[in-house]
């Protein structure tokens, strides 16, 4: 049978809007992939905890509160100590340009910002997803 | 792979739970080396069964029954099944939103399962699955079906108690009578029971349960004193309901209901009184024997998916290599009838032919 992605779609921080996050979800399992939907106000811990225990092959968290320079790359270090690195972390919702450099060189595949068609996030998974 | 794979199982490394049920949902036949490596330990763990309509609270209630038995002392497992899209194959899997509070207690470990086109309320799957979280060491393990409609019974399968979810507000107790899902429960909540028309449902299931007992003591009366017979004739006239391994009572003997318990799963009010209800059947079923004679029936409904599976991949195949189109083909013309054509491709699959 062929391998399903499977995804983790999470709101890590404090700010309750997840509708962009709910877009994503729907979106990527009209794109047949199976998606894991942890909801608001996860921490690091809890959403490493769930990509684990689901075999995740991609993390992507959605924030709007601005504390994404400490939450994406404190993520991608946890899975790292899980000896997880091969689960692809991308990162959208309301990221200023200046920041994304930042957060690439902390491990962070990508960021899409708002406008992004999900098209993209899509195409950005299949190509990048690390096991197949 | 499997020697090391199947020893971090057993030492209950969560990575490797976690990829073993990938691979068995994928059908890899490493896996079920694996699985056979895991064996030892099959029977070990207590496999509670939740099912019900969508939106009845599986998952609060879950999440609630977890923590119940966390405080006890008990690891949990579970399983939580959504279904697929059949249009993309995709699916958003959103049981684990309401447990994620567990998330990061070691001795709880969750997993999303996606039905993948199987129609009875859980995936192919769920059954290996639950052998892994036992092999892992979890002493209780949760299944949580899809939301169920009237007749996806598959749990009675897997599940050696099956927790059957009702709500106030769904239908009338005509609904409580009809064939199917209200036959399969070993124990029945009543959630969101701080609802109007709780105790109503509360009513009617526990009327539905009282005639069902009488009508199997009935049953058991006129077929004589001949357990056997009457247990056969229980088996005829019911189905899978014999998978739910009761006996029918002696006559004059007071029959033991299935318990109907209210639940507010959202504020945990009855959580306790149900997980003691679960714990305390589950620990008479082991020490009656009425365990061992479910799990037997559990194996045999297993073995048959099993080798139904097996058939339809062989189909599937024959298929794909054009042996099924020539034979449909000659059916068309009349130059073979139907029958044969069957017989034959089950012949070749037995002989374990490739025509």
């Amino acid at each position: 049978m062929e391998r399903k992605i499977r995804v983790i779609v999470a709101k890590p921080g404090l700010d309750g809007h997840d509708r962009g996050a709910k877009v994503i979800a729907r979106a990527l399992r009209d794109a047949g992939m199976e998606v894991i939907y942890t909801g608001l106000r996860q921490t690091p811990e809890q959403i490493v905890q769930a990509a684990l225990q689901e075999d995740a092959d991609v993390v992507a968290m959605s924030i709007l509160s601005g504390a994404h320079n400490h939450l994406f790359p404190r993520v991608v270090e946890l899975l790292k100590e899980k000896g997880a690195e091969d689960i692809l972390v991308f990162g959208g919702g309301v990221i200023p340009e200046e920041d994304i450099p930042f957060l690439k060189s902390k491990g962070i595949a990508e960021v899409f910002g708002p406008g992004t068609p999900t098209s993209a996030t899509v195409e950005f998974i299949k190509a990048h997803v690390k096991r197949g | 792979m499997t020697d090391s794979l199947a020893r971090r199982c057993l030492a209950g490394d969560p990575r490797a739970v976690a990829r073993l049920i990938s691979l068995l949902e994928d059908g890899d036949r490493d896996a079920y080396g694996v699985l056979a490596a895991l064996k030892e330990r099959a029977g070990m763990a207590q496999i509670i069964g939740i099912t019900g309509p969508p939106g009845a609270g599986k998952s609060t209630l879950t999440d609630k029954m977890i923590a119940e038995f966390r405080a006890r002392g008990l690891t949990v497992g579970v399983i939580a099944v959504d279904p697929s899209s059949p249009f993309s194959g995709g699916a958003i899997l959103g049981d684990r939103l309401r447990m994620q509070g567990h998330a990061t207690d070691p001795g709880v470990f969750i997993r999303s399962l996606a039905s993948r086109g199987r129609l009875g309320g859980l995936s192919k799957a769920t059954a290996f699955a639950t052998r892994a979280l036992e092999a892992a060491g979890y002493d209780i393990v949760i299944v949580e079906t899809v939301g169920v409609g009237q007749s996806e019974i598959d749990i009675v399968k897997v599940a050696d108690t099956v927790v059957l979810i009702a709500v106030p507000g769904l239908g009338d107790d005509i609904q409580a009578i009809k064939a199917g899902i209200m036959e399969i429960g070993d124990v029945f909540v009543v959630n969101k029971a701080d609802r109007d028309g709780a105790d109503r449902v509360v009513r009617e299931i526990r009327a539905m349960l009282e005639t069902q007992a009488m009508l199997q003591k009935g049953r058991a009366v006129a077929a004589g004193p001949d357990t056997l017979a009457a247990r056969n004739a229980e088996i005829l006239h019911h189905g899978l309901a014999d998978m739910r391994a009761e006996t029918p009572q002696p006559d004059g003997e007071r029959v033991d209901l299935p318990p109907v318990i209210k639940t507010v799963a959202e504020t945990g009010e009855g959580v306790p009184e149900l997980c003691a209800e679960i714990l305390s059947r589950f620990a008479a079923d082991k020490a009656s024997g009425a365990l061992d004679e479910r799990r037997h029936k559990a194996i045999v409904a297993q073995l048959k998916d099993l080798v139904g599976w097996q058939v339809a991949e062989y189909f599937a195949e024959r298929e794909r290599d054009g042996r099924v189109e020539a034979l449909a083909r000659a059916v068309q013309h009349r130059t073979l009838d139907i029958y044969s054509a069957a017989r034959e491709l089950f012949s070749a699959l037995v002989k374990g032919e490739e025509p």
